[in-house]
């Protein structure tokens, strides 16, 4: 890449950096507007700034409840948990040299459902622990068992992954034989239900939680960023540039287990926006983390909200579950992508 | 002396793979590390960058010991050329030199002018100027060496190590590259497996035999019938080269 190459890759991020977040608005927007209760945008408008204490227009109450308690903070967590997946898979599959890493490579959402199962099943916590709690236990003890397994995540990505398939298979495992042996059909119904994902029910406070995680996850991993380029050739090769493997390894794990961890208890595993979205921001602006990162943050949040409403408009008086929509129409996108990109070597 | 390593031990599990290994290579000089498959060159050599941790013995690298020295700061005075650098990510000759510039540069600090000049001279220096934006994977293995190695020089080291750099090559661009590694104003330790190209292209020579040195001296000191038939188990004749230290070896049939 030539300095005129570096400086056009910087315009273009400048100029793409905007118009994604301008979508990104116009999507939630549209999230808040569309339901079974349909709200005109301009209202919506008025809703959210009435909601912010900025104006005072005179809107019936209940569009102002439905598009400030009900559907704004929905879209915001969605944008967030699509941009936080979308994240840990870009780190994932940098840290991991292999292109399928996604965000539960590492058991997470397998550990996230067992906890879950914990608590709706079992009863773990006697009412005291929410499903969200239990999920979140389990995620980071599926980390947990991994991070054991591979040596703290040192010895190899292979070896990493390796430990991810075995902690999601005892997880899984864990899961079945608690559903299996309870016997309650409905509860069965209802985890699985949850594993699928949906935004159903997530409120301001998930907001206000998934707002810190995401933004300190994107924040380190931006300062990471250049310390990821250098593992392009290798984990030997990064430590020969100065990298710190060991512990960088470390922490970018950790935080990807934080991130992915609060999602999946807030709004269960939504599957492939961390496969998919990476490797489209990447066709687009390059494999340079710092550009990459930020690019995957913000399609990712997008490429959510409009699974959301896709979610809620496919199908009438019905919530289709979100990781439907996101390989339904993720795939397709996909293999557009893989058709495209010129086979290398 | 620019590096001097001190009673080197490491193995893995029970089986040591260098044993008790002390060397000194001096300011500028080219140090060539020959020896048999699994005599523990590759070892020695990530023993000596920082890349492996010794089980006892110590590396200095211009009066420091490389333990105590932070992975940035030693990758500062330090390159390690692998052989065979692979990877899937799809990048271009002048991102995979920037990349030389990481130890340079901190989590916020921009692309100054003089990572921009290290890296436009690291082209220059191994002629792939011309093809900067070229795609990695559209390269020839010679190429992608000449890529590497102008990483390593962009990270402006005082030591270089190179493991095999020869490896895949064609005769032309093996001393392509051997000439120019010993034509930079660097410390350098290669290892090597053409006894020939060794002999041309060392001041020094170290000979490995299971982990152990067995020889040290310049080439014509070192590359004797005996040792070759001793350590690598061939018989050959030895010639004065162009230049008295160093010598050509003819492999003979028995």
């Amino acid at each position: 890449m030539t300095d005129a190459d570096e400086k056009g890759g910087a315009a273009l991020l400048l100029l793409l950096l905007p118009l994604v977040l301008v979508v990104l608005g116009f999507a939630i927007a549209v999230a808040s507007a569309i339901g079974d209760y349909s709200i005109g945008l301009g209202t919506v408008f008025l809703a959210v700034t009435n909601g912010l204490g900025l104006t005072a227009a005179d809107i019936p109450p209940i569009e102002q409840s439905v598009v400030w308690d009900l559907r704004l903070s929905r879209a915001l967590v969605a944008a967030l948990a699509g941009a936080g997946l979308a994240l840990c898979g870009a780190i994932l599959q940098a840290l991991l040299r292999n292109a399928l890493a996604e965000p539960f490579v590492l058991g997470v959402s397998a550990g996230a459902s067992t906890g879950a199962v914990a608590v709706i099943v079992l009863g773990i916590g006697a009412g005291s622990l929410s499903l969200s709690m239990g999920a979140f236990a389990g995620a980071f003890a599926a980390f947990a068992l991994v991070a054991i397994l591979s040596n703290g995540a040192t010895s190899g990505p292979n070896h990493t992954i390796l430990a991810g398939v075995a902690a999601s298979q005892l997880f899984n495992a864990l899961t079945s034989y608690v559903v299996t042996t309870s016997g309650n059909a409905q509860q069965a119904r209802d985890v699985m239900f949850w594993l699928l994902g949906s935004f159903g029910g997530v409120r301001w406070p998930d907001f206000h939680l998934l707002l810190i995680v995401v933004i300190i996850g994107l924040g380190v991993c931006l300062l990471m960023a250049r310390s990821l380029d250098a593992f392009t050739f290798g984990d030997e090769d990064a430590a020969a540039l100065g990298v710190p493997v060991g512990r960088i390894r470390l922490i970018l794990f950790g935080i990807t287990a934080l991130m992915t961890a609060t999602i999946v208890s807030m709004v269960g595993a939504i599957g492939f926006v961390g496969l998919v979205v990476p490797h489209a921001a990447r066709y687009v602006v390059g494999p340079l983390h710092l550009r990459l990162l930020p690019a995957c943050a913000s399609v990712g949040a997008v490429f959510m909200v409009l699974a959301d409403i896709a979610s809620r408009v496919v199908a009438e008086q019905q919530t289709i579950p979100i990781g439907v929509v996101t390989a339904l129409v993720g795939v397709p996108f996909f293999a557009i992508i893989l058709y495209r990109a010129k086979p290398q070597t | 002396m620019t590096v001097i390593a001190e009673n080197l031990v490491w193995g893995v599990k029970r089986r040591t793979i260098v044993q008790d290994v002390s060397l000194r290579v001096a300011k500028g000089e080219t140090l060539g590390l020959i020896g048999p498959n699994g005599s523990g060159k590759s070892s020695l050599l990530r023993l000596l960058s920082g890349l492996k941790t010794p089980q006892s013995g110590s590396v200095r690298i211009m009066d420091q010991d490389i333990a105590r020295v932070s992975r940035r700061a030693l990758a500062r005075q330090v390159a390690f050329v692998q052989q065979n650098a692979s990877t899937d990510t799809n990048v271009s000759v002048c991102d995979v030199v920037r990349l030389g510039r990481t130890p340079h540069r901190s989590a916020l600090s921009g692309w100054t002018a003089a990572d921009e000049d290290a890296v436009m001279t690291a082209l220059q220096q191994v002629d792939m100027a011309k093809r900067r934006s070229q795609p990695w994977q559209t390269l020839s293995g010679g190429e992608r060496q000449r890529v590497i190695i102008a990483r390593a020089l962009a990270q402006d080291p005082r030591v270089m190590f190179l493991d095999e750099p020869t490896n895949h090559l064609d005769i032309h661009h093996q001393i392509e590259i051997l000439r120019m590694v010993r034509a930079l104003d660097l410390t350098s330790v290669v290892a090597l497996h053409d006894l020939n190209l060794a002999a041309m292209f060392c001041d020094k020579i170290i000979v490995l035999q299971s982990g152990q040195v067995v020889a040290f001296g310049t080439p014509a000191e070192v590359l004797t019938p005996r040792l070759l038939r001793d350590v690598f188990r061939v018989e050959a004749e030895i010639t004065a080269g162009a230049h008295a230290d160093h010598p050509h070896i003819r492999f003979v049939t028995a």
